[in-house]
């Protein structure tokens, strides 16, 4: 089973359609329990980080979260992928799961560039897993974008800043694009997720 | 690099997609589920649906369209025409649309805005508006509710900026002058509006062929474009839009296959 873990941080329909339309029913889901008892974990998020931040803690579900980002395949989407990381400066600064090496920042005023950057855009990648290949587009809406970091597997631009458009580390691909609304690259993406081996399986 | 989206616009009339010029002499265009499907097969970037008799009939949004669009698609689509409250635009949220589109129920509310940014974010929130030529306000336009049949005596610009401050994510600039006429979007206050502000804005009304599309990126810096008669009648495909766009230097989403 596919959890989709619920911490208040956003519309969670369009993830749960999209793996409906891979005939792979997933469960919405605030238990920590059923996150553990989860094969595969989707942390989806949209809006402020340090409301997101609360939640997680006050829902009891920060230690859930890190665990199966640790130990199973994990698909972090969107503010769900920000949240992974060390620091965001949003809100005056919020310290976040520390499970990726990094900080998110906000993108700067350009003319001509409006934040948030909503919209399609083009990914430079390379995923050893290959979830997410070069030239492919994908739909973005966020203000604040991760640095480009170790973990960093696909990059794309905006505003004169290259960010990390999509990360892994082991098991845990997080991107900040939205595959659920991405057409059917987007549904490429989350097939590969639902069909990864994960690496405790292997020898 | 970001791309300039194509939008298909949808009008609903009671269940069923038409087409109207100029608001009036409404045609029978087919089932909002397989067009909205063809549409997203075809390289649309993004899909608005507007309830058009919503709320003239005093009736909330048709849900049940609304989820049954989410379901079939896999791009962001919004939706507008019969939001009243925030709980309408729960529904419509929670049913699988990325954005809500609210126009006259803004200008009466302005909070409403702020509300719906607070409640589901800025992204989701977006502002539609009519503007009409008229000296009366310094930019130029004045700001119509209702479809274009009331005057409000609102700046266009300052509109815009203040709808920006409450928390809207993007604004559609529609054209009562062009809508359905195909003789091109308004650019003038569609850029004025465009400078002004620190959102997207996507052009409305008026699209007749691809140099059209152009204009409103390259003219009237659009982030988007609205497109509604021309595809729906089958003049032009958005492949053919898109690589006319793509031609002109102009940077489209051209793999969605």
């Amino acid at each position: 089973m596919i959890a989709i873990v619920d911490y208040r941080a956003g519309n969670l329909t369009s993830v749960k359609l999209a793996f409906e339309a891979l005939d792979c029913p997933a469960l919405i889901t605030s238990s920590p329990d059923e996150i553990r008892a989860a094969a595969r974990v989707v942390f989806p998020g949209v809006g402020a980080a340090k409301s997101a931040m609360e939640n997680l803690r006050s829902m009891g579900l920060a230690d859930a979260v890190r665990e199966a980002a640790a130990t199973k395949p994990f698909l972090g989407i969107c503010l769900g992928m920000q949240i992974l990381f060390e620091y965001s400066e949003e809100d005056g600064g919020v310290d976040l799961l520390g499970i990726l090496p990094g900080r998110v920042r906000r993108f700067p005023s350009v003319p001509g560039c409006k934040v948030p950057q909503i919209g399609w855009n083009e990914i430079e990648a390379n995923d050893p897993r290959g979830f997410v290949q070069t030239h492919d587009e994908y739909y973005f809406v966020h203000s604040y974008y991760a640095e480009v970091n170790p973990c960093t597997v696909a990059t794309a631009g905006y505003a004169g800043v290259e960010f990390s458009a999509a990360v892994r580390k082991g098991d845990l691909f997080a991107c900040q694009f939205h595959p659920e609304k991405s057409g059917k690259l987007g549904l490429r993406l989350l097939r590969s997720f639902v069909h990864a081996p994960s690496s405790e399986g292997r020898a | 690099m970001l791309k300039k989206r194509v939008i298909p616009c949808l009008d609903v009339r009671q269940g069923r997609v038409t087409k109207g010029v100029k608001f009036k002499n409404n045609i029978d265009l087919g089932d909002p589920v397989e067009l909205a499907v063809r549409y997203s097969d075809n390289g649309a970037d993004e899909l608005v649906f507007y309830d058009i008799t919503a709320s003239a009939e005093g009736r909330p949004i048709d849900i049940g369209m609304v989820a049954a669009v989410a379901r079939a698609i896999r791009i962001p689509f919004a939706v507008g025409g019969g939001i009243a409250n925030i709980a309408d635009m729960e529904r419509v949220i929670l049913a699988g649309a990325e954005k809500i589109s609210v126009n006259s129920l803004a200008v009466r509310n302005p909070q409403i805005i702020a509300e719906g940014a607070a409640a589901f974010g800025r992204q989701c929130v977006v502002l539609g508006m009519d503007p009409v030529k008229s000296a009366k306000c310094p930019c130029g336009y004045e700001v119509t509710t209702r479809g274009f049949r009331e005057r409000t005596g609102m700046d266009a610009v300052e509109w815009a900026k203040r709808a920006v401050d409450l928390g809207a994510g993007e604004i559609v600039v529609n054209s009562v002058d062009a809508d359905g006429t195909r003789t091109g979007f308004e650019l003038e206050i569609t850029r004025k509006i465009a400078d002004a502000v620190g959102v997207p804005v996507v052009a409305s009304g008026g699209a007749g062929c691809p140099e059209h599309l152009r204009d409103a990126f390259l003219e009237a810096h659009a982030d988007a474009a609205i497109v509604a008669g021309i595809l729906h009648t089958g003049e032009y495909t958005i492949p053919q839009i898109k690589s006319a766009l793509d031609a002109a230097g102009i940077p489209v989403r051209m793999r969605w296959c």
